[in-house]
Protein backbone atom coordinates (compact mmCIF):
# COMPACT_ATOMS: atom_id res chain seq x y z
CA UNK A 1 0.00 0.00 0.00
CA UNK A 2 1.51 3.32 -1.06
CA UNK A 3 0.26 6.71 0.03
CA UNK A 4 -0.09 9.28 -2.70
CA UNK A 5 -0.87 12.57 -0.95
CA UNK A 6 -2.24 15.45 -2.95
CA UNK A 7 -3.24 13.23 -5.79
CA UNK A 8 -6.92 13.28 -6.66
CA UNK A 9 -8.25 10.03 -8.03
CA UNK A 10 -11.57 8.34 -8.44
CA UNK A 11 -12.25 5.55 -5.96
CA UNK A 12 -11.11 2.41 -7.67
CA UNK A 13 -10.53 -1.13 -6.60
CA UNK A 14 -6.91 -2.04 -6.11
CA UNK A 15 -5.89 1.55 -6.69
CA UNK A 16 -2.84 2.98 -4.98
CA UNK A 17 -4.97 5.23 -2.71
CA UNK A 18 -4.85 4.37 1.00
CA UNK A 19 -7.12 1.38 1.52
CA UNK A 20 -10.03 1.49 3.98
CA UNK A 21 -9.78 -2.26 4.51
CA UNK A 22 -6.72 -4.37 3.77
CA UNK A 23 -6.47 -8.18 3.83
CA UNK A 24 -2.98 -9.70 3.68
CA UNK A 25 -2.77 -13.49 3.32
CA UNK A 26 -5.93 -14.03 5.38
CA UNK A 27 -7.36 -17.47 6.10
CA UNK A 28 -10.78 -17.70 7.77
CA UNK A 29 -12.36 -20.87 9.15
CA UNK A 30 -15.33 -22.13 11.14
CA UNK A 31 -14.09 -24.97 13.30
CA UNK A 32 -12.36 -27.31 10.89
CA UNK A 33 -14.07 -25.93 7.82
CA UNK A 34 -11.94 -23.44 5.92
CA UNK A 35 -14.03 -20.74 4.27
CA UNK A 36 -11.38 -18.46 2.82
CA UNK A 37 -7.72 -19.20 2.12
CA UNK A 38 -4.88 -16.76 1.64
CA UNK A 39 -7.00 -13.75 0.73
CA UNK A 40 -5.15 -10.54 -0.11
CA UNK A 41 -6.89 -7.40 -1.30
CA UNK A 42 -7.49 -3.77 -0.40
CA UNK A 43 -10.77 -1.85 -0.54
CA UNK A 44 -10.15 1.70 -1.75
CA UNK A 45 -11.56 4.50 0.35
CA UNK A 46 -14.90 5.73 -0.94
CA UNK A 47 -15.47 2.69 -3.15
CA UNK A 48 -18.76 0.84 -3.47
CA UNK A 49 -17.75 -2.82 -3.39
CA UNK A 50 -20.18 -5.69 -4.00
CA UNK A 51 -19.48 -8.92 -2.08
CA UNK A 52 -20.70 -12.11 -3.71
CA UNK A 53 -20.61 -15.83 -3.06
CA UNK A 54 -22.91 -18.81 -2.76
CA UNK A 55 -24.76 -19.56 0.49
CA UNK A 56 -22.27 -20.54 3.17
CA UNK A 57 -19.28 -19.35 1.13
CA UNK A 58 -18.26 -17.02 3.95
CA UNK A 59 -19.66 -13.58 3.11
CA UNK A 60 -20.93 -12.95 6.62
CA UNK A 61 -17.77 -14.42 8.15
CA UNK A 62 -15.66 -12.10 6.01
CA UNK A 63 -17.65 -9.10 7.24
CA UNK A 64 -17.37 -10.27 10.83
CA UNK A 65 -13.62 -10.56 10.39
CA UNK A 66 -13.46 -6.90 9.32
CA UNK A 67 -15.23 -6.11 12.61
CA UNK A 68 -12.70 -8.17 14.52
CA UNK A 69 -15.35 -10.71 15.57
CA UNK A 70 -13.68 -13.56 13.67
CA UNK A 71 -9.97 -14.04 14.20
CA UNK A 72 -8.10 -15.01 11.03
CA UNK A 73 -6.24 -18.35 11.25
CA UNK A 74 -3.48 -16.72 9.25
CA UNK A 75 -2.69 -13.30 7.85
CA UNK A 76 -3.56 -9.74 8.88
CA UNK A 77 -6.68 -7.61 8.53
CA UNK A 78 -6.20 -3.85 8.69
CA UNK A 79 -9.02 -1.32 8.93
CA UNK A 80 -8.05 2.34 8.52
CA UNK A 81 -4.40 1.52 9.16
CA UNK A 82 -5.04 -0.31 12.43
CA UNK A 83 -5.64 -4.01 13.11
CA UNK A 84 -9.31 -5.06 13.03
CA UNK A 85 -10.83 -5.36 16.50
CA UNK A 86 -14.36 -5.12 17.97
CA UNK A 87 -15.70 -1.75 19.02
CA UNK A 88 -13.84 0.39 16.48
CA UNK A 89 -15.44 3.78 15.82
CA UNK A 90 -16.29 4.89 12.30
CA UNK A 91 -17.82 1.60 11.13
CA UNK A 92 -21.55 1.34 10.47
CA UNK A 93 -23.09 -2.10 10.16
CA UNK A 94 -26.36 -3.47 8.87
CA UNK A 95 -26.55 -7.08 10.06
CA UNK A 96 -28.25 -9.77 8.05
CA UNK A 97 -32.03 -9.67 8.42
CA UNK A 98 -33.25 -11.84 11.21
CA UNK A 99 -36.59 -12.85 12.60
CA UNK A 100 -37.68 -10.20 15.03
CA UNK A 101 -39.42 -11.30 18.22
CA UNK A 102 -43.10 -10.32 18.11
CA UNK A 103 -42.66 -7.95 21.05
CA UNK A 104 -39.87 -6.08 19.27
CA UNK A 105 -42.12 -5.54 16.25
CA UNK A 106 -44.49 -3.66 18.55
CA UNK A 107 -41.84 -1.06 19.36
CA UNK A 108 -41.36 2.18 17.48
CA UNK A 109 -38.39 1.85 15.15
CA UNK A 110 -36.70 4.75 16.93
CA UNK A 111 -36.53 2.63 20.10
CA UNK A 112 -34.09 0.30 18.35
CA UNK A 113 -31.89 3.18 17.26
CA UNK A 114 -31.90 4.63 20.77
CA UNK A 115 -31.03 1.26 22.28
CA UNK A 116 -28.00 0.98 20.01
CA UNK A 117 -26.92 4.61 20.38
CA UNK A 118 -27.94 5.78 23.86
CA UNK A 119 -27.80 9.52 24.43
CA UNK A 120 -27.06 10.34 20.79
CA UNK A 121 -30.33 12.04 19.87
CA UNK A 122 -28.89 14.59 17.39
CA UNK A 123 -26.74 11.98 15.60
CA UNK A 124 -29.78 9.69 15.34
CA UNK A 125 -31.82 12.56 13.90
CA UNK A 126 -29.12 13.28 11.31
CA UNK A 127 -28.99 9.62 10.31
CA UNK A 128 -32.78 9.49 9.96
CA UNK A 129 -32.62 12.58 7.74
CA UNK A 130 -30.14 10.81 5.47
CA UNK A 131 -32.67 8.05 4.75
CA UNK A 132 -35.69 10.39 4.94
CA UNK A 133 -37.00 8.31 7.83
CA UNK A 134 -38.06 10.82 10.51
CA UNK A 135 -41.76 10.07 10.15
CA UNK A 136 -41.29 6.31 9.77
CA UNK A 137 -39.26 6.09 12.96
CA UNK A 138 -42.27 6.85 15.16
CA UNK A 139 -44.31 4.01 13.71
CA UNK A 140 -44.44 0.40 14.88
CA UNK A 141 -41.63 -1.64 13.38
CA UNK A 142 -44.19 -4.34 12.49
CA UNK A 143 -46.33 -1.84 10.56
CA UNK A 144 -43.53 -0.94 8.13
CA UNK A 145 -42.97 -2.51 4.73
CA UNK A 146 -39.76 -4.45 4.11
CA UNK A 147 -38.19 -1.53 2.25
CA UNK A 148 -39.17 1.00 4.93
CA UNK A 149 -37.80 -1.22 7.68
CA UNK A 150 -34.54 -1.65 5.80
CA UNK A 151 -34.24 2.13 5.44
CA UNK A 152 -34.54 2.57 9.19
CA UNK A 153 -32.03 -0.18 9.90
CA UNK A 154 -29.74 1.53 7.42
CA UNK A 155 -30.23 4.78 9.37
CA UNK A 156 -29.01 3.08 12.49
CA UNK A 157 -25.84 2.06 10.64
CA UNK A 158 -25.36 5.73 9.71
CA UNK A 159 -25.44 7.20 13.21
CA UNK A 160 -22.21 9.10 13.75
CA UNK A 161 -21.46 9.38 10.00
CA UNK A 162 -19.21 6.30 9.64
CA UNK A 163 -16.42 6.07 7.06
CA UNK A 164 -16.98 2.37 6.43
CA UNK A 165 -20.34 0.69 5.90
CA UNK A 166 -20.66 -3.09 6.17
CA UNK A 167 -24.04 -4.07 4.76
CA UNK A 168 -24.89 -7.77 5.01
CA UNK A 169 -27.49 -8.67 2.37
CA UNK A 170 -29.57 -5.51 2.65
CA UNK A 171 -31.70 -6.60 -0.33
CA UNK A 172 -32.77 -9.99 1.07
CA UNK A 173 -36.53 -10.38 1.00
CA UNK A 174 -37.24 -7.06 -0.74
CA UNK A 175 -39.34 -6.71 -3.88
CA UNK A 176 -37.51 -5.48 -7.02
CA UNK A 177 -38.74 -1.89 -6.69
CA UNK A 178 -37.55 -1.62 -3.09
CA UNK A 179 -34.22 -3.21 -4.08
CA UNK A 180 -33.56 -0.50 -6.65
CA UNK A 181 -34.49 2.22 -4.16
CA UNK A 182 -32.25 0.86 -1.42
CA UNK A 183 -29.25 0.54 -3.75
CA UNK A 184 -29.73 4.09 -5.05
CA UNK A 185 -30.12 5.40 -1.49
CA UNK A 186 -26.94 3.69 -0.30
CA UNK A 187 -25.02 4.97 -3.32
CA UNK A 188 -26.18 8.55 -2.65
CA UNK A 189 -25.33 8.33 1.05
CA UNK A 190 -21.84 6.93 0.53
CA UNK A 191 -21.06 9.90 -1.75
CA UNK A 192 -22.45 12.30 0.85
CA UNK A 193 -20.42 10.71 3.67
CA UNK A 194 -17.46 9.77 1.44
CA UNK A 195 -17.74 6.33 2.97
CA UNK A 196 -16.47 2.98 1.74
CA UNK A 197 -19.30 0.48 1.23
CA UNK A 198 -19.01 -3.30 1.39
CA UNK A 199 -22.37 -4.64 0.25
CA UNK A 200 -23.08 -8.39 0.14
CA UNK A 201 -25.76 -9.78 -2.14
CA UNK A 202 -26.88 -12.98 -3.84
CA UNK A 203 -28.09 -11.36 -7.02
CA UNK A 204 -25.51 -9.13 -8.66
CA UNK A 205 -27.95 -7.49 -11.11
CA UNK A 206 -29.15 -4.71 -8.79
CA UNK A 207 -25.54 -3.66 -8.16
CA UNK A 208 -24.24 -3.81 -11.74
CA UNK A 209 -24.56 -0.13 -12.58
CA UNK A 210 -23.53 1.10 -9.16
CA UNK A 211 -20.54 -0.80 -7.77
CA UNK A 212 -16.96 0.26 -8.44
CA UNK A 213 -15.55 -3.18 -7.75
CA UNK A 214 -16.65 -6.72 -7.03
CA UNK A 215 -15.24 -8.97 -4.35
CA UNK A 216 -16.20 -12.61 -4.70
CA UNK A 217 -15.63 -15.84 -2.87
CA UNK A 218 -15.58 -19.08 -4.88
CA UNK A 219 -13.95 -22.34 -3.84
CA UNK A 220 -12.29 -20.62 -0.83
CA UNK A 221 -10.55 -18.08 -3.07
CA UNK A 222 -11.31 -14.39 -2.80
CA UNK A 223 -10.92 -12.12 -5.80
CA UNK A 224 -11.27 -8.37 -6.11
CA UNK A 225 -11.70 -6.98 -9.58
CA UNK A 226 -13.66 -4.60 -11.76
CA UNK A 227 -17.32 -5.63 -12.06
CA UNK A 228 -16.76 -6.48 -15.73
CA UNK A 229 -14.38 -9.29 -14.72
CA UNK A 230 -17.26 -10.93 -12.86
CA UNK A 231 -19.35 -11.11 -16.02
CA UNK A 232 -17.41 -13.92 -17.66
CA UNK A 233 -19.33 -17.17 -17.98
CA UNK A 234 -16.67 -19.30 -16.27
CA UNK A 235 -16.42 -16.91 -13.32
CA UNK A 236 -20.20 -16.81 -12.87
CA UNK A 237 -20.49 -20.60 -13.11
CA UNK A 238 -17.91 -20.95 -10.34
CA UNK A 239 -19.65 -18.32 -8.23
CA UNK A 240 -23.15 -19.75 -8.45
CA UNK A 241 -22.35 -23.42 -9.00
CA UNK A 242 -24.71 -23.39 -11.98
CA UNK A 243 -24.61 -22.45 -15.66
CA UNK A 244 -25.11 -18.70 -15.95
CA UNK A 245 -25.65 -16.49 -18.93
CA UNK A 246 -24.89 -12.80 -19.48
CA UNK A 247 -27.45 -10.96 -21.56
CA UNK A 248 -26.78 -7.43 -22.79
CA UNK A 249 -29.04 -5.04 -24.61
CA UNK A 250 -30.43 -1.52 -24.42
CA UNK A 251 -27.25 -0.42 -22.67
CA UNK A 252 -27.72 -2.85 -19.80
CA UNK A 253 -26.26 -6.14 -18.73
CA UNK A 254 -28.21 -8.82 -16.88
CA UNK A 255 -27.05 -12.13 -15.45
CA UNK A 256 -29.52 -15.02 -15.48
CA UNK A 257 -29.36 -18.80 -15.06
CA UNK A 258 -28.87 -20.50 -18.42
CA UNK A 259 -31.41 -23.18 -19.13
CA UNK B 1 -65.49 -3.43 53.77
CA UNK B 2 -62.05 -2.50 52.43
CA UNK B 3 -61.01 -0.70 55.60
CA UNK B 4 -61.91 -3.83 57.51
CA UNK B 5 -59.73 -5.89 55.18
CA UNK B 6 -56.79 -3.50 55.67
CA UNK B 7 -56.88 -3.99 59.43
CA UNK B 8 -55.58 -7.53 59.19
CA UNK B 9 -51.81 -7.74 59.64
CA UNK B 10 -51.48 -10.62 57.20
CA UNK B 11 -53.38 -8.60 54.58
CA UNK B 12 -51.03 -5.61 55.04
CA UNK B 13 -48.07 -7.93 54.63
CA UNK B 14 -49.61 -9.48 51.54
CA UNK B 15 -50.24 -6.08 49.93
CA UNK B 16 -46.65 -5.03 50.67
CA UNK B 17 -45.21 -8.27 49.30
CA UNK B 18 -47.32 -7.87 46.15
CA UNK B 19 -45.97 -4.33 45.71
CA UNK B 20 -42.35 -5.42 45.98
CA UNK B 21 -42.74 -8.44 43.73
CA UNK B 22 -44.79 -6.62 41.08
CA UNK B 23 -42.11 -4.00 40.50
CA UNK B 24 -39.42 -6.63 39.88
CA UNK B 25 -41.61 -9.12 37.99
CA UNK B 26 -43.08 -6.39 35.79
CA UNK B 27 -39.68 -5.13 34.64
CA UNK B 28 -37.92 -8.49 34.31
CA UNK B 29 -40.94 -10.05 32.61
CA UNK B 30 -41.09 -7.20 30.11
CA UNK B 31 -37.45 -7.72 29.15
CA UNK B 32 -37.96 -11.49 28.84
CA UNK B 33 -40.95 -10.98 26.55
CA UNK B 34 -39.01 -8.41 24.50
CA UNK B 35 -36.36 -11.00 23.82
CA UNK B 36 -38.94 -13.78 23.29
CA UNK B 37 -37.36 -15.69 26.17
CA UNK B 38 -40.41 -16.24 28.35
CA UNK B 39 -39.93 -20.00 28.06
CA UNK B 40 -36.57 -19.70 29.80
CA UNK B 41 -38.33 -17.71 32.54
CA UNK B 42 -40.93 -20.45 32.87
CA UNK B 43 -38.18 -23.06 33.25
CA UNK B 44 -36.59 -20.98 36.02
CA UNK B 45 -39.81 -21.18 38.03
CA UNK B 46 -39.71 -24.98 37.95
CA UNK B 47 -36.10 -24.86 39.05
CA UNK B 48 -37.26 -22.69 41.96
CA UNK B 49 -39.61 -25.52 42.89
CA UNK B 50 -36.71 -28.00 42.99
CA UNK B 51 -34.66 -25.56 45.10
CA UNK B 52 -37.47 -24.98 47.57
CA UNK B 53 -38.21 -28.71 47.91
CA UNK B 54 -34.55 -29.51 48.44
CA UNK B 55 -34.38 -26.85 51.15
CA UNK B 56 -37.44 -28.36 52.88
CA UNK B 57 -35.86 -31.81 52.74
CA UNK B 58 -32.73 -30.40 54.36
CA UNK B 59 -34.91 -28.97 57.13
CA UNK B 60 -34.44 -25.34 56.07
CA UNK B 61 -37.03 -22.73 55.24
CA UNK B 62 -37.80 -22.98 51.50
CA UNK B 63 -36.87 -19.39 50.52
CA UNK B 64 -33.06 -19.71 50.28
CA UNK B 65 -33.34 -22.74 47.99
CA UNK B 66 -36.13 -21.13 46.06
CA UNK B 67 -33.96 -18.11 45.26
CA UNK B 68 -30.53 -19.72 45.16
CA UNK B 69 -31.11 -22.50 42.66
CA UNK B 70 -32.81 -20.42 39.93
CA UNK B 71 -30.09 -17.77 40.23
CA UNK B 72 -27.43 -20.43 39.56
CA UNK B 73 -29.53 -22.02 36.82
CA UNK B 74 -30.17 -18.57 35.33
CA UNK B 75 -26.48 -18.15 34.64
CA UNK B 76 -26.39 -21.54 32.89
CA UNK B 77 -29.54 -20.94 30.86
CA UNK B 78 -28.35 -17.46 29.91
CA UNK B 79 -25.19 -19.03 28.53
CA UNK B 80 -27.00 -21.52 26.27
CA UNK B 81 -30.13 -19.59 25.32
CA UNK B 82 -30.16 -17.87 21.89
CA UNK B 83 -32.18 -15.00 20.48
CA UNK B 84 -35.30 -16.16 18.61
CA UNK B 85 -34.65 -17.42 15.10
CA UNK B 86 -30.92 -17.96 15.59
CA UNK B 87 -28.86 -21.02 14.90
CA UNK B 88 -28.88 -23.25 17.98
CA UNK B 89 -32.10 -21.69 19.29
CA UNK B 90 -34.17 -24.84 18.85
CA UNK B 91 -31.56 -27.09 20.50
CA UNK B 92 -31.32 -24.67 23.43
CA UNK B 93 -35.12 -24.75 23.77
CA UNK B 94 -35.06 -28.54 24.04
CA UNK B 95 -32.27 -28.39 26.62
CA UNK B 96 -34.20 -25.84 28.67
CA UNK B 97 -37.37 -27.93 28.40
CA UNK B 98 -35.56 -31.02 29.69
CA UNK B 99 -34.10 -28.98 32.54
CA UNK B 100 -37.63 -27.87 33.39
CA UNK B 101 -38.98 -31.44 33.51
CA UNK B 102 -35.99 -32.73 35.46
CA UNK B 103 -36.37 -29.95 38.03
CA UNK B 104 -40.00 -30.76 38.61
CA UNK B 105 -39.06 -34.44 39.07
CA UNK B 106 -36.29 -33.59 41.54
CA UNK B 107 -38.70 -31.37 43.45
CA UNK B 108 -41.26 -34.16 43.57
CA UNK B 109 -38.66 -36.61 44.89
CA UNK B 110 -37.47 -34.20 47.60
CA UNK B 111 -41.05 -33.61 48.76
CA UNK B 112 -41.66 -37.36 48.75
CA UNK B 113 -38.92 -37.80 51.35
CA UNK B 114 -39.67 -34.62 53.29
CA UNK B 115 -42.35 -34.86 55.97
CA UNK B 116 -45.58 -32.87 55.98
CA UNK B 117 -45.18 -32.32 52.30
CA UNK B 118 -48.73 -32.10 50.95
CA UNK B 119 -49.61 -28.57 52.07
CA UNK B 120 -46.04 -27.46 51.39
CA UNK B 121 -46.32 -28.73 47.82
CA UNK B 122 -49.60 -26.93 47.24
CA UNK B 123 -48.30 -23.61 48.47
CA UNK B 124 -45.09 -23.97 46.45
CA UNK B 125 -46.99 -24.82 43.29
CA UNK B 126 -49.91 -22.42 43.60
CA UNK B 127 -48.65 -19.75 45.97
CA UNK B 128 -49.64 -18.69 49.45
CA UNK B 129 -49.45 -14.92 49.58
CA UNK B 130 -51.61 -14.74 52.69
CA UNK B 131 -49.21 -17.00 54.56
CA UNK B 132 -46.14 -14.78 54.10
CA UNK B 133 -44.63 -14.02 57.50
CA UNK B 134 -42.78 -10.86 58.50
CA UNK B 135 -39.32 -12.42 58.17
CA UNK B 136 -40.08 -13.66 54.66
CA UNK B 137 -41.50 -10.25 53.75
CA UNK B 138 -38.29 -8.47 54.73
CA UNK B 139 -36.11 -10.98 52.92
CA UNK B 140 -38.33 -10.56 49.87
CA UNK B 141 -38.05 -6.76 50.00
CA UNK B 142 -34.28 -6.88 50.40
CA UNK B 143 -33.86 -9.30 47.50
CA UNK B 144 -36.13 -7.23 45.26
CA UNK B 145 -34.23 -4.01 46.02
CA UNK B 146 -30.91 -5.69 45.30
CA UNK B 147 -32.18 -7.11 41.99
CA UNK B 148 -33.63 -3.74 40.97
CA UNK B 149 -30.29 -2.09 41.72
CA UNK B 150 -28.61 -4.62 39.45
CA UNK B 151 -31.13 -3.92 36.69
CA UNK B 152 -30.69 -0.15 37.04
CA UNK B 153 -26.95 -0.60 36.74
CA UNK B 154 -27.08 -2.67 33.56
CA UNK B 155 -30.28 -1.44 31.89
CA UNK B 156 -28.68 0.43 28.97
CA UNK B 157 -26.39 -2.40 27.96
CA UNK B 158 -29.19 -4.87 28.52
CA UNK B 159 -31.61 -3.09 26.18
CA UNK B 160 -28.87 -2.88 23.56
CA UNK B 161 -28.18 -6.61 23.84
CA UNK B 162 -31.88 -7.52 23.76
CA UNK B 163 -32.90 -5.31 20.85
CA UNK B 164 -29.75 -5.33 18.70
CA UNK B 165 -27.63 -8.36 19.62
CA UNK B 166 -25.54 -8.21 16.43
CA UNK B 167 -24.64 -4.57 16.86
CA UNK B 168 -23.89 -5.00 20.54
CA UNK B 169 -21.48 -7.79 19.68
CA UNK B 170 -19.81 -5.66 17.00
CA UNK B 171 -19.38 -2.88 19.55
CA UNK B 172 -17.41 -5.25 21.72
CA UNK B 173 -20.19 -5.80 24.29
CA UNK B 174 -19.90 -9.24 25.92
CA UNK B 175 -23.39 -10.24 24.91
CA UNK B 176 -23.39 -13.70 26.46
CA UNK B 177 -22.12 -12.40 29.79
CA UNK B 178 -24.70 -9.61 29.96
CA UNK B 179 -27.52 -12.00 29.17
CA UNK B 180 -26.34 -14.57 31.72
CA UNK B 181 -26.19 -11.81 34.33
CA UNK B 182 -29.73 -10.76 33.48
CA UNK B 183 -30.98 -14.35 33.68
CA UNK B 184 -29.60 -14.55 37.23
CA UNK B 185 -31.75 -11.52 38.09
CA UNK B 186 -34.63 -13.28 36.32
CA UNK B 187 -34.06 -16.19 38.72
CA UNK B 188 -34.61 -13.79 41.63
CA UNK B 189 -37.74 -12.36 39.99
CA UNK B 190 -39.18 -15.83 39.40
CA UNK B 191 -38.56 -16.90 42.98
CA UNK B 192 -40.19 -13.72 44.25
CA UNK B 193 -43.20 -14.20 41.94
CA UNK B 194 -43.54 -17.79 43.09
CA UNK B 195 -44.01 -16.46 46.64
CA UNK B 196 -47.17 -14.75 45.42
CA UNK B 197 -48.73 -17.06 42.81
CA UNK B 198 -46.67 -20.26 43.08
CA UNK B 199 -44.18 -21.72 40.64
CA UNK B 200 -46.82 -23.03 38.21
CA UNK B 201 -48.47 -19.64 37.81
CA UNK B 202 -45.49 -17.27 37.58
CA UNK B 203 -46.52 -16.67 33.96
CA UNK B 204 -49.46 -14.71 35.35
CA UNK B 205 -47.08 -12.14 36.85
CA UNK B 206 -44.11 -12.31 34.50
CA UNK B 207 -45.72 -12.75 31.08
CA UNK B 208 -49.34 -11.56 31.15
CA UNK B 209 -48.62 -7.96 32.29
CA UNK B 210 -45.63 -7.38 29.96
CA UNK B 211 -47.43 -8.98 27.01
CA UNK B 212 -50.35 -6.63 27.61
CA UNK B 213 -48.04 -3.63 28.08
CA UNK B 214 -46.23 -4.46 24.87
CA UNK B 215 -49.47 -4.00 22.90
CA UNK B 216 -50.16 -0.63 24.49
CA UNK B 217 -46.84 1.20 24.15
CA UNK B 218 -44.11 1.61 21.54
CA UNK B 219 -41.24 2.56 23.82
CA UNK B 220 -39.41 0.08 26.05
CA UNK B 221 -39.20 2.23 29.17
CA UNK B 222 -42.89 3.14 29.07
CA UNK B 223 -43.63 -0.51 28.39
CA UNK B 224 -41.76 -1.65 31.49
CA UNK B 225 -43.60 0.94 33.60
CA UNK B 226 -47.02 -0.11 32.25
CA UNK B 227 -46.07 -3.74 32.88
CA UNK B 228 -45.27 -2.97 36.53
CA UNK B 229 -48.54 -1.07 36.96
CA UNK B 230 -50.56 -3.94 35.48
CA UNK B 231 -48.80 -6.55 37.63
CA UNK B 232 -49.48 -4.51 40.76
CA UNK B 233 -53.10 -3.83 39.84
CA UNK B 234 -53.59 -7.54 39.16
CA UNK B 235 -52.16 -8.58 42.55
CA UNK B 236 -54.02 -6.02 44.63
CA UNK B 237 -57.30 -6.57 42.80
CA UNK B 238 -56.74 -10.30 43.29
CA UNK B 239 -56.31 -9.84 47.04
CA UNK B 240 -59.50 -7.79 47.30
CA UNK B 241 -61.49 -10.22 45.16
CA UNK B 242 -60.22 -13.14 47.18
CA UNK B 243 -61.19 -11.38 50.41
CA UNK B 244 -64.71 -10.85 49.08
CA UNK B 245 -65.22 -14.32 47.59
CA UNK B 246 -62.95 -16.49 49.73
CA UNK B 247 -61.54 -18.09 46.56
CA UNK B 248 -57.76 -18.68 46.40
CA UNK B 249 -55.87 -15.43 45.65
CA UNK B 250 -53.85 -16.98 42.81
CA UNK B 251 -57.04 -17.79 40.90
CA UNK B 252 -58.03 -14.13 40.87
CA UNK B 253 -54.54 -12.87 40.03
CA UNK B 254 -54.33 -15.21 37.04
CA UNK B 255 -57.89 -14.31 36.01
CA UNK B 256 -57.19 -10.58 36.08
CA UNK B 257 -53.92 -11.18 34.21
CA UNK B 258 -55.66 -13.01 31.39
CA UNK B 259 -58.43 -10.39 31.25
CA UNK B 260 -55.92 -7.53 31.09
CA UNK B 261 -54.03 -9.28 28.30
CA UNK B 262 -57.16 -9.86 26.19
CA UNK B 263 -58.27 -6.25 26.73
CA UNK B 264 -54.85 -4.93 25.77
CA UNK B 265 -54.89 -6.90 22.54
CA UNK B 266 -58.25 -5.46 21.62
CA UNK B 267 -57.08 -1.92 22.41
CA UNK B 268 -53.76 -2.53 20.65
CA UNK B 269 -55.51 -3.69 17.47
CA UNK B 270 -57.41 -0.39 17.47
CA UNK B 271 -54.22 1.62 17.96
CA UNK B 272 -52.66 -0.20 14.99
CA UNK B 273 -55.49 0.75 12.67
CA UNK B 274 -55.00 4.44 13.40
Amino acid sequence: MTDSPGEERAPQAGAAAPAAVEFAGVTLAHGRRRLVEDASFGLAQGAFVGLFGANGAGKTTLMRSVLGLERPRAGRITVFDAPARPGRAGIGILPQQRQWPAATLDLAAIALLEAAHPGQGPAIGAALDLVDGQALARRRLGALSGGERQRLLLAQALVGAPRLLLLDEPLAGLDPGAQVQIVALIDRIRRQLEATVLFSAHDLNPLLGVMDAALWIAARRVRLDAPAALLRADVLDGLYGARMQVISGEGRVVVVPAC
Amino acid sequence: MLSQMLQFGFMQDALLAALAVSVLAGVVGYLLVLRAASFAGHALSHIAFAGASAALLAGWPPLPGMIGLPVLAGAAIGAIERPAGRRGGAAADVAIGLLLAASLAVGLLCLHFATGSVSAATSLLFGNILGIDRATLWVLCAVVVAALAGLAWMHRTLLFVILQPDLAEAQGVRVRLVWAGFMMLAGVAVAASAQIVGVLLTFALMVAPPAAAQRLTRHPRTGAAVSVALALAQCWAGLVASYLTDWPVSVWIVGFGVAAFVLAWAVGARLDRR
